[in-house]
Order: structure tokens, then sequence, then C-alpha cells
């Protein structure tokens, strides 16, 4: 038992030193090291895709396989809860 | 889940129209302003889900089916999927706006910068975002439905 509160004190000093330094080296916010994706979808979506809103913009256009994935999700939960609930009623 | 007193039933009754309304401007808008058909589908369902928590499953039950609600469901992922094939189809790629540019519906250019919304912009991006809302309504809704009306009968069945 003393073992396994030893290793734990270990690891958690670890984890927790890896943490505190890696909020330390953490860049400022809202200061993106590489802004060339930032700059250019800022720049070109309004006559790229015509909405005013880059954000809807960005996940039903430019990255819309993401979207297609998520909807495939939802889909999935849906099926599986309905599946699981309809056994229950029958039963 | 039986339902609620006469004074929850009343107020969610009040609430309904406007909560419904709100939900479906932040969908009918997702190209212009914060939101989009998977924020505002969520709005709505949560609307639907007051419905059913104020009146009951079994009042719910009577009013829509889970089969309808699944067959919506599945129309607006077939939608979704119909749209990003046009892309392929009309356009360059899979997702691609081929209805941005044109003169067709949704077809206008803002203006660079900030300024003022117009409707008539995105391309097949409201589109999509009104098949997405109609997937995240149906899906949602059908979820909380399907899980109230389940353990309802599962308690009669048990007593």
């Amino acid at each position: 038992m003393l073992n396994r509160n030893i290793a734990a004190v270990i690891v958690f000093t670890v984890v927790a030193v890896f943490f505190v330094f890696s909020a330390l080296l953490m860049h400022p916010f809202g200061i993106p090291e590489e802004s060339d994706m930032d700059d250019y979808i800022i720049d070109n979506t309004q006559e790229e895709t015509g909405a005013n809103n880059g954000v809807t913009s960005v996940v039903f256009d430019y990255r819309g396989f993401d979207t297609l994935g998520e909807a495939t999700v939802l889909f999935t939960a849906v099926a599986g809860v309905i599946m699981i609930f309809r056994r229950l009623k029958n039963e | 889940m039986s339902e609620m007193s006469k004074i929850v039933r009343t107020i969610s009754n009040i609430a309904f129209p406007f909560s419904m309304i709100y939900g479906l401007y932040v969908i009918a808008h997702g190209h212009l302003t914060p939101g989009g058909g998977f924020q505002g589908g969520a709005i709505v369902a949560s609307a639907c889900a007051m419905i059913l928590v104020a009146f009951g499953s079994k009042w719910t039950i009577t009013k829509i089916k889970e089969k309808r609600l699944s067959v919506f469901e599945s129309l607006g992922a077939i939608g979704f999927i119909v749209l990003a094939l046009l892309g392929l189809i009309f356009g360059v790629a899979f997702f691609s706006n081929f209805l941005a540019g044109s003169k067709y519906l949704f077809g206008t250019i803002p203006p660079m910068g900030s300024g003022l919304a117009n409707i008539d912009t995105g391309g097949v991006l409201p589109l999509m975002n009104f098949a997405v809302g109609l997937k995240v309504i149906a899906g949602l809704f059908v979820i909380v439905l399907v899980m109230a009306y389940a353990t309802t009968s599962f308690k009669e069945a048990k007593k």
C-alpha cells in the first residue's frame, strides 16, 4: 500500500510540474503563432462563400466533412437510443 | 412521465411559441449571426422537451409518433448529403459552394467587411443549415421522447 502511495505522489508531482511548465510556456492569448489559415479565411470568406458569418462558412463549407461526421454521430446516437428503449418497451 | 400542475402547463404554453420562434430564427439566420443549424435545432428541441415535461409523455406521443420524427431526421441527413453531392456535380468538389456567386437562390455576394446583413447570401449554407436544423430538432426530440415514454410504460408494466 505504501508503494502505491509513493507511486501516486510521484505521478502527481510529475503531472503537476508538467502542467505548470506548459502553462508558463504558453504563448499569449489571442495571438496565434501561425496565422496564415486565419488570415486566408478572414480575407476570403465573404467573397468565396457569400456568408457574413465566418464560423458557419468554415463549419459548412471549408470543413464540411467535419460536419458530416458530427451528423453521423448524432444519427448513430439516435439509432442506438431508439433501439435500446424499443426493446425495453416491448418486454 | 405524467403531466405536471396547471401552473407549469400554462407557463410552458406561453413560453413555447417564443422559444420556438427564437430557435427557428437562429437556424434561418445561421449564415449571418452567431448560431446555425446545430444551435438553433438544440433550442427548438429544448422547447419541445419543455412541452414534453409539462404535459407528460402519454399526451405527447398521441400528438407525434417517434417513427415520424425518425423520418424527419433521415430527411435532414439525406438533404445534407444530397446538397454536398450536388456540389460535386455543379461545382468542383464534394461540399463546394456552387450557389454562391450565381444568380439563383441565396446567390448574392455581400460587400467586403462588416455591414448590414442580407439574408439572400451564403449559397448552399442556409440550405445546409435548414437540413442540419431539421435533423437536430428531430434527433434530439426523439431521444427525449422515446426515453420518457419507455420509462413510463416500463414502470406501468412492473406494477
